[in-house]
């Protein structure tokens, strides 16, 4: 008896969250069958790319270049303690391209465009103009998803890079002007101990990021219920389930990919 | 006889909600039907499942001999193509402007230019009355602008079947006429088959060549505007009467 109870509990804890990724790979599934069917939406993908590739811009510069200043502040002034203030460069380097970069700039990113993706598609849906985009024989995945979906997976690698570049700029910022170390010794510490692929699987972590959140967005969005009070509650879910299985999945790519 | 639209013992419910319960109603190519029923009786339900936005729990709707839910996406896009909906609401798409509103259907499955396109949305933002505001958005209307920038997107891709989800409502009383008018002239010039869903007794007289009145979940009667205008039945009666007395209760409302 106990036992079946405890098995009902645990099912009505699990229930929605099960159901939910169901869903969403139906989602995703979906989406990939779309994305090589012509004619291809090119004007919504251009769109989505400046929306999230070029308007997020400006937060993930700020947002790298302090993060690159503060690991900079933080390591040297803790690697002093036992005289490893050379490392900054190789620290600051490391944790941008192979972790920070990636992660913050698909927070940010969440926060910025995953947000307004469910909010638009959630309105779309409040609105019926997701059933009139079907009576005009469009395929409402097609026509809204996909671009959303391939503009992400595009479009974040591209910002982390910028981030990684812009973050160890911060660092040397700090390291050289601020504390007084030798450009050399910064530039030569970063080159020496970063490998191309740090870099490169970093970018693939960010991809990964990137279709994560706009699918999650996106998905919050097209099953949006119940009026404003429901775009508010999908924009929030989007935000809040993106970023959480951004850091998730983070743990589980890492592992896998800096074995 | 030749039916275009069969709808058979068409049951669907929201969750709890048992909306429609055995809807049967069959439309003939080149006539124009009217629905009326009650606020919340599930009209538009009914009305979406002509295009195969819903699909019925159980029963079968069928249009042009082929059974909507058994088609596969591309057929049901191509099916769609013959038709034309007005929404209740009109569901503008707000991130474009009023002439792309009216031309999407011909920009993504015609080959006209732009410019003609919009040449084209003109024209039928001109038959709805609405002039000098095709490069507005939508946002910016009033409520009986977008209900008609609606019928203008609907009518754009000169369909073969027309749904109008209360075309007059919102209007006042001589555009709501005019409205009509470009209903009865849409039918008449272009053999559309239309269905249009109404509170407006007297343009669902106007408009109708058969009026079906929608109770309970089931089409309850049909048949001509004469015919409705001196049914028997006292449910059809009270409705078209509009009165508040007789046997259609509302619930919650004492009297
Ligand atoms: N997508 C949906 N999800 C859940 N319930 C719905 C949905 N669409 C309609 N309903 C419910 O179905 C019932 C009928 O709705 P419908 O919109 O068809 O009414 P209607 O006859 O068009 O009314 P009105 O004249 O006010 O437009 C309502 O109770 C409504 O809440
Ligand atoms: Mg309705």
């Amino acid at each position: 008896m106990f036992i079946i109870k405890a098995i009902e509990f645990i099912g009505t804890v699990f229930k929605d969250p099960i159901e939910e990724t169901g869903r969403i790979l139906l989602l995703f599934y979906s989406t990939i069958k779309w994305l090589f069917r012509p004619p291809f939406e090119l004007k919504n993908t251009t769109k989505q790319m400046v929306e999230i590739g070029i308007n997020s811009l400006p937060v993930v510069l700020i947002t790298a270049v302090f993060t690159g200043m503060v690991l900079a502040l933080q390591s040297y002034t803790g690697f002093k303690r036992f005289g490893a203030e050379s490392l900054v460069g190789s620290v600051v380097a490391l944790s941008m391209t192979r972790e920070l970069g990636p992660v913050l700039t698909a927070l940010i990113v969440t926060g910025r465009a995953g947000a307004a993706m469910a909010a638009e598609l959630g309105t779309m849906r409040v609105t019926e103009q997701i059933e009139a985009l079907e009576t005009l024989a469009t395929n409402p995945v097609k026509y809204l998803v996909v671009p959303r979906f391939i503009s992400g997976t595009i479009m974040l690698p591209c910002l982390a890079v910028i981030a990684d570049i812009i973050g160890i700029i911060g660092g040397y910022f700090v390291t050289v002007i601020v504390f007084g170390t030798s450009p050399n010794l910064y530039m030569k510490m970063t080159w020496d101990h970063l490998e191309m692929n740090d870099i490169y699987h970093g970018l693939i972590k960010a991809g990964v990021f990137g279709a994560i959140l706009s699918l999650i967005s996106c998905y919050k969005g097209f099953y949006t219920k119940g009026g404003a009070e429901g775009v508010g509650k999908a924009t929030t879910g989007a935000v809040v389930i993106s970023s959480m299985a951004i850091l998730i999945s983070d743990y589980f790519l890492s592992a896998w990919l800096f074995k | 006889m030749n039916t275009l639209i069969n709808i058979e013992d068409v049951h669907k419910s929201f969750g709890s909600n048992y909306v429609l319960r055995g809807a049967n109603l069959k439309i003939i190519k080149g006539e124009s039907v009217v629905i009326l029923g009650g606020s919340g009786s599930g009209k538009s339900v009914l009305l979406k499942h002509i295009i195969g936005l819903l699909m019925p729990d159980k029963g079968t709707v069928t249009v042009a001999g082929s059974d909507l839910s058994k088609l596969d996406e591309n057929d049901l896009n191509e099916l769609r193509k013959k038709f034309g909906m007005l929404f209740q609401a009109a569901a503008l798409f707000d991130s474009m402007s009023v002439w792309e509103n009216v031309g999407f259907g011909l920009k993504r499955h015609t080959k006209f230019s732009d410019k003609e396109i919009k040449e084209i949305a003109v024209e039928k933002l001109r038959h709805v009355g609405l002039t000098g505001i095709e490069d507005r958005m939508p946002s910016d209307l009033s409520g009986g602008m977008r209900k008609r920038v609606g019928l203008a997107r609907a009518i754009a891709m000169e369909p073969e079947i027309l749904l109008y989800d209360e075309p007059t409502t919102g209007l006042d009383p001589i555009m709501a006429d005019a409205i009509n008018d470009l209903i009865i002239e849409m039918r008449e010039k272009l053999k559309i088959t239309s269905v249009a869903i109404t509170h407006d007794i007297k343009s669902a007289y106007k408009i109708a060549d058969r009026i079906a009145m929608l109770y309970n979940g089931e089409i309850i009667e049909t048949g001509s505007p004469d015919n409705i205008r001196n049914t028997l039945n006292p449910i059809v009666k009270q409705f078209v009467e509009g009165s508040a007395v007789g046997p259609i209760v509302i619930e919650g409302l004492k009297r």
